[in-house]
């Protein structure tokens, strides 16, 4: 081990301590991850509390999602303490982890001729024995989580027949079915038309306010992000480069150095929010 | 599916290779009732020989020691070469995938040319399918230390990766049968595979390779089912994903390594008998793989029957199961395209 990464490690477990005694639902210290040579993600340091809106935002590329995959526990840091309620992430078992933390993925192709119910089933895999079948209370929560993104009308109908926006839907239902205290979404609403869009944040923010569940999402629509999110969390280039509640961070400033474009950033009466407006001729 | 019309379709496939298994025993050069070959099996179970009285001294050595393993070797072939292409079209998230993707069948055909080439010491019934085998798990190895990159192997590198090795094995085949002067017919005979003097070692070497497998396949089908949505996914829903993936491309890959080393290549029936069930059973791993082991089991017996004991010659198994199911994948493939999937 060399000196700089003993340093490093030193500094990565002081944070890790000083922060133990509030329980987040994240907490990360130095933590770096690399696809080879190339860096994805250098010295990221957050801590993220439960109950909470969280809105990952930045470029293409800038290591939004491998940043998720670490937070789902499907890559493991390359340095630094990643924690999950305190404890390193890595001591949990994948179904342990996938009872408190559900992933909604950017992209959803599935080869074969599932229905949406037993997709949205699936959610329920980290709950039922392995030679066991579902129970009543999995298949309530399944109903529900299908009423709730409104597609038990197309329950049985096969999840290959179905459109993008409507697989997108399902993937959220199966998320819900999961019945996680952390929630996690990969530009999930990315095929969505404004109306389902809107529908999906609303249950979302519902699941915050009144259940007091985390939501950390990838978002690339600004006004969506400043509109339901209670921090945002500007990344780029592997970093976080800001983060807090959206008034202090969601500013032109900010959006130009992360993005290279020129925006006001406003309070919109009509929807009550912040919303940005873009120069869209230069 | 309901449960009840599941286990109806699984007896009846289960009776069907049973009854299989009898027909193609009275089936041959000679014609044996299948009363006899009911006590020639009975005679041999229970060790009580005076059941055989009356019955030509032959008939229990051709039921016993010629036909039986031949068929039961073929029988547990097809259920295994079903098996693996069940799970090879589960983890590659591809349909189309079969158990040599990865390029098992062609490290096999490298190993038992060599092993034809070089004419080695052992004798050729112990040394070409254990090169054989000693090719195809070597090939495995190979494809799947290409492509594993940060402990991660994805779908489509393996497919990859697989072609790649397996081109450079066929080249190398080439270069073995352009070596090989006379015993190039022998080569070629082998690649076509064929079940003839099977003996009931090779019975018990496949029924040990199916038995391992299925047990292992049954005990992640749910896991494997989850894995159809992604990798990312499968992760976030509680499977180890990594390590479900090499555990179950191993034990399909030395299942259909096994069958290969005893047979030769035999195409097809990876193919086109877990496609066809998924239809009738639909995608459930747990379903799906039961069905297709009886399927497949069935579906090669018949096929070696015809080429034993009804065509005028023999044809090669692996020319047979190709030649008939090569069109009938052509009318599956032109179905699905139309339904726009």
């Amino acid at each position: 081990m060399t000196e700089r990464s003993l340093i490093k490690r030193k500094q990565s477990l002081n944070v890790v301590k000083s922060s133990q005694n509030i329980t987040n639902a994240y907490t990360l210290a130095n933590v770096s991850y690399a696809y080879g040579d190339i860096p994805a993600l250098q010295d990221v340091n957050i801590s993220l509390a439960p109950g909470k809106f969280y809105g990952l935002v930045g470029p293409n590329g800038c290591g939004k999602t491998t940043l998720l995959d670490l937070l789902v526990g499907s890559r493991e840091p390359g340095a630094g303490a990643l924690l999950f309620k305190g404890r390193p992430l890595g001591e949990y078992s994948k179904r342990e982890l996938a009872r408190q933390v559900a992933l909604v993925p950017q992209d959803f192709n599935i080869g074969f001729d599932y229905t949406v119910e037993e997709v949205v089933l699936m959610g329920r895999h980290p709950y039922i024995p392995r030679f066991g079948s579902p129970g009543a209370k999995d298949l309530a929560l399944v109903a529900k989580a299908m009423a709730t993104i409104g597609i038990s009308r197309f329950a049985q109908r096969y999840v290959t027949e179905l459109s993008g926006g409507e697989k997108q839907r399902v993937v959220v239902a199966r998320a819900l079915a999961q019945d996680t205290p952390i929630l996690i979404f990969d530009e999930a609403t990315a095929s969505l038309d404004v109306r389902y869009t809107l529908q999906i944040f609303n249950e979302v923010r519902n699941l915050v306010q009144e259940e007091g569940r985390t939501v950390i999402a990838v978002i690339h629509n600004l006004n969506l992000a400043a509109a339901y999110c209670d921090e945002i969390l500007f990344m780029q280039e592997g970093q976080i480069l800001k983060s807090g509640a959206v008034a202090d961070v969601m500013t032109s400033a900010t959006i130009s150095e992360v993005f290279g474009v020129e925006s006001e950033v406003r309070f919109d009466p009509f929807s009550q929010t912040q919303q940005v407006a873009y120069r869209y001729w230069p | 599916m309901t449960k009840k019309t599941y286990s109806l379709l699984l007896a009846a496939l289960a009776l069907a290779t049973c009854s299989a298994i009898l027909v193609s025993a009275t089936m041959g050069y000679m014609q044996i009732s299948s009363e006899d070959i009911v006590r020639v099996i009975w005679a041999h179970l229970s060790g009580n020989e005076t059941v055989l009285a009356g019955i030509d001294q032959a008939i229990p050595f051709v039921v016993m020691d010629v036909r039986l393993p031949r068929i039961l070797t073929a029988t547990l072939v097809g259920g295994g070469l079903a098996l693996s292409g069940v799970v090879y079209q589960g983890i590659l998230l591809n349909p189309l995938a079969d158990p040599y993707t990865l390029g098992v069948s062609s490290g096999a055909a490298f190993g038992a040319s060599l092993a034809l080439l070089a004419n080695l010491i052992l004798p050729g019934y112990v040394s070409v399918p254990l090169f054989a085998f000693v090719g195809a798990v070597a090939t495995l190895f190979i494809v799947l230390h290409l492509s594993s990159f940060n402990g991660q192997i994805s779908a489509n590198t393996l497919i990859l990766s697989g072609v790649i090795v397996g081109a450079i094995l066929s080249a190398g085949i080439s270069f073995i049968k352009y070596l090989a002067d006379e015993q190039v017919a022998v080569i070629i005979f082998w690649l076509m595979g064929s079940f003839a003097s099977r003996s009931w070692l090779d019975v018990a070497l496949v029924a040990a390779a199916l038995v391992v497998g299925l047990g292992i396949t049954f005990y992640y089908g749910r896991d494997l089912n989850i894995m159809s949505l992604g990798g990312r996914s499968a992760d976030s829903l509680g499977v180890e994903t990594a390590r479900t993936r090499k555990v179950l491309l191993l034990t399909a890959s030395l299942v259909a390594a096994i069958c290969v080393a005893v047979s030769g290549i035999i195409g097809f029936i990876g193919l086109i008998v877990p496609h066809l069930m998924r239809f009738v059973v639909g995608p459930d791993n747990r379903k799906l793989i039961p069905v297709s082991v009886f399927a497949g089991a069935c579906l090669l017996l018949m096929a070696d029957t015809v080429t034993r004991a009804v065509l005028p010659a023999e044809v090669p198994i692996g020319v047979l199961t190709a030649l008939i199911g090569g069109p009938f994948f052509c009318v599956i493939f032109r179905r699905r395209q139309r339904r726009g999937r």
